[in-house]
């Protein structure tokens, strides 16, 4: 505990600056994992335990497509793409025969699939820690701002965490597709029997929701080292995120993520080993407070 | 009157099966059959404390591993530090379970059950992690290592197997029986109650969050008796009794052997331990196998052994009465 640190850092300008781009870009893929959840949470019901595995399926596959194609944008693109294509198929053969029953299913269905894939990965990548290294095209100075430092690299993965916050916004509030997504989370039955096909609308949410997950997979690749398994902490943090945000809400799960992530970075510095019960102190403070989160509805 | 009965039909069942437990190790040598008994023993009071959450308060707690580590660590701390008598540090250790579940289940037992899944699972992981972090007192990721000081107990020493093997399935089947006790008490009935129909229950007076706790933290000690066992019998404590994995194993256990049935979870500790003792065997994929095993049973069976095992018999009897 260092206390003094903290507040060190906190008084100079050059520190609040660096700390700050640290917390917003674990913030942003905090973000990103976080927003798949709650979207899938709201519309469908069910919170999906592999979230977290998909995040490490996007970095995987980014990984491999980065080492193919030498682009860092195409290998986000076919990361992104990939787990889309998988959380399809786990909708469509698993998670849909158990929307209706009880969570102990929903539950053991997640776990079998999170133990298959880690294990997966682990025959197919292997278990050692891998790293895709920083692409050529971030190598660049970094920017100094009030003599902070911040990395290209976070500058663009800050901005394309806002872009995607701003398009799910757009899409969400703005657009038919966005329309019939709210229709579907808000009555099914009353949307199918308006001729709309509620089977391909959680299908679409579903594989939405991962494509964000992998995503965030793929961003974090050149700045996360990568092993099996790596999901499950940024799973239990995008929970906390989404608690703290309000299960349900996108708005609610960017400011979830913006606050974990600079808790992270500050609490680093002030007292490191504590941070992880910081965030739960947070989440459980949140649960009392406001037990529905900070931008979360009142349950029915 | 009936009552009393069926508590001293118990009682004499609790006894038959602790004289059988014990009479194995005479007629079965194999040190492979009394390990298996002494894991069993553990994992089975584990499984069937996640039960009384899972089958008979609807509660699905995803974080159950805590009170497993919870008490394998203290159990284990205390006998490195201090070496007390092995029931006083028993009493301790479970003491420190029940202080953490009341905690825990404070802030999650008025929850939904799907926040009251994830809540819990994100409690069990910040132990893990305090449990890593916290290298001078649990040793990190190496466990606590350097064995426990086992006492002899009652004349049984507890560093030899079988005399191990005697205490644990004495042990297991003392909690069984006390588990059991409290689900056909008052208490057990509300909860079943409280499960069904939290409304009609409150209406009736019933304090629900007080009910839900109560069972959060009985559930939380007998997790920790099962953890204990553990730590007895490996002699010391790991991180991975804390991990997630051993709270889906849990909660695996439970729809394997069945959540209808009070001796389900039992069976289904039985069955997933001989799962991986075979898939340990046969690949080195243990992942892929039990990740195929769950999902086979969570989406095909879709039942425990044991409910399937009832209603085939209770479908024998029906055509009976009616030929």
């Amino acid at each position: 505990m260092d206390a003094d640190a903290l507040f060190e850092c906190l008084t100079s300008l050059s520190c609040v600056v660096t700390q700050t781009s640290t917390g917003l870009i674990t913030g942003s893929l905090l973000f990103l994992v976080a927003a798949g959840l709650t979207l899938i949470f709201g519309v469908l019901g069910v919170v999906n335990f592999a979230h977290g595995s998909l995040y490490m399926l996007g970095a995987y596959i980014a990984l491999s497509a980065y080492r193919v194609s030498d682009s860092f944008i195409i290998a986000v693109m076919i990361g992104g793409a990939g787990v889309a294509l998988f959380s399809l198929f786990f909708e469509r053969f698993f998670m849909r025969r158990v929307y209706g029953a009880d969570v102990l299913m929903q539950l053991l269905v997640c776990y079998a699939f999170i133990l298959i894939l880690d294990d997966a990965v682990k025959i197919i990548w292997g278990a050692e820690f891998l790293s895709m290294g920083m692409p050529e095209f971030f190598q660049a100075p970094p920017i100094i701002l009030a003599g902070g430092i911040i990395p290209v690299f976070y500058a663009y993965l800050i901005g394309f965490a806002a872009a995607i916050a701003l398009g799910l916004w757009l899409l969400l509030a703005k657009t038919r597709i966005g329309k019939v997504v709210r229709a579907a989370a808000h009555n099914p039955s009353m949307t199918s029997a308006l001729g709309l096909n509620t089977g391909m609308i959680y299908a679409g949410v579903f594989a939405f929701g991962g494509m964000l997950a992998g995503i965030a997979g793929a961003l974090a690749a050149p700045v996360r080292s990568m092993s099996p398994g790596m999901g499950f902490s940024i799973l239990i943090e995008s929970f906390i995120v989404t608690v703290i945000g309000g299960m349900g809400s996108v708005a609610g799960a960017l400011i979830g993520a913006i606050l974990i992530g600079l808790i992270r970075s500050f609490g680093s510095i002030g007292f490191p080993l504590f941070i992880e019960g910081i965030m739960f102190i947070t989440m459980a403070l949140i649960l009392v407070v406001k037990p529905s989160g900070i931008m979360g509805k009142e349950p029915r | 009157m009936s009552n009393s009965m069926t508590f001293k039909r118990e009682l004499l069942i609790a006894v038959v099966a602790i004289v059988v437990l014990a009479v194995i190790p005479l007629l079965v040598t194999s040190p492979k059959m009394i390990d298996f008994g002494i894991r069993l023993a553990a994992l089975g009071v584990f499984a069937t404390s996640l039960n009384m959450l899972v089958g008979f308060g609807g509660m699905v707690s995803f974080g159950h591993a805590l009170y497993f580590g919870a008490g394998a660590y203290a159990f284990g701390l205390i006998m490195q530090h201090y070496a007390l008598p092995i029931p006083v540090a028993f009493v301790l250790s479970v003491g420190f379970c029940a202080l953490v579940a009341l905690v825990v289940g404070a802030i999650c037992v008025r929850l939904r059950e799907i926040y009251f899944a994830f809540l819990t699972l994100a409690f069990q992981m910040l132990f893990f992690s305090i449990i890593i972090s916290w290298v001078s007192l649990t040793g990190g990721d190496q466990g606590l290592m350097g064995g426990l000081p086992r006492p002899p107990f009652l004349g049984l020493n507890l560093a030899n197997a079988v005399d191990l093997y005697w205490f644990s399935t004495t042990v297991a089947v003392i909690c069984l029986l006390l588990i059991r006790y409290i689900l056909q008490s008052p208490l057990g009935y509300t909860l079943r109650m409280v499960r069904d129909n939290p409304d009609r229950a409150k209406f009736l007076g019933v304090d629900v969050w007080r009910i839900k706790l109560y069972a959060f933290v009985l559930a939380g000690c007998f997790g920790g008796v099962g953890g204990i066992i553990m730590a007895l019998f490996v002699s010391g404590a790991f991180p991975e009794f804390a991990y997630w994995t051993m709270s889906g194993e849990a909660v695996f256990m439970v729809l394997l052997g069945g959540i209808n049935t009070f001796i389900g979870p039992v069976v289904g500790a039985t069955l997933l331990l001989y799962f991986n003792d075979v898939i340990v065997r046969v690949t080195e994929h243990h992942g892929l196998a039990l990740g195929a095993i769950v999902l086979l049973f969570a989406l095909v069976f879709k039942h425990g052994v044991t409910d399937f095992v009832v209603d085939l018999y209770r479908k024998i009897r029906g055509q009976e009465a009616r030929s």
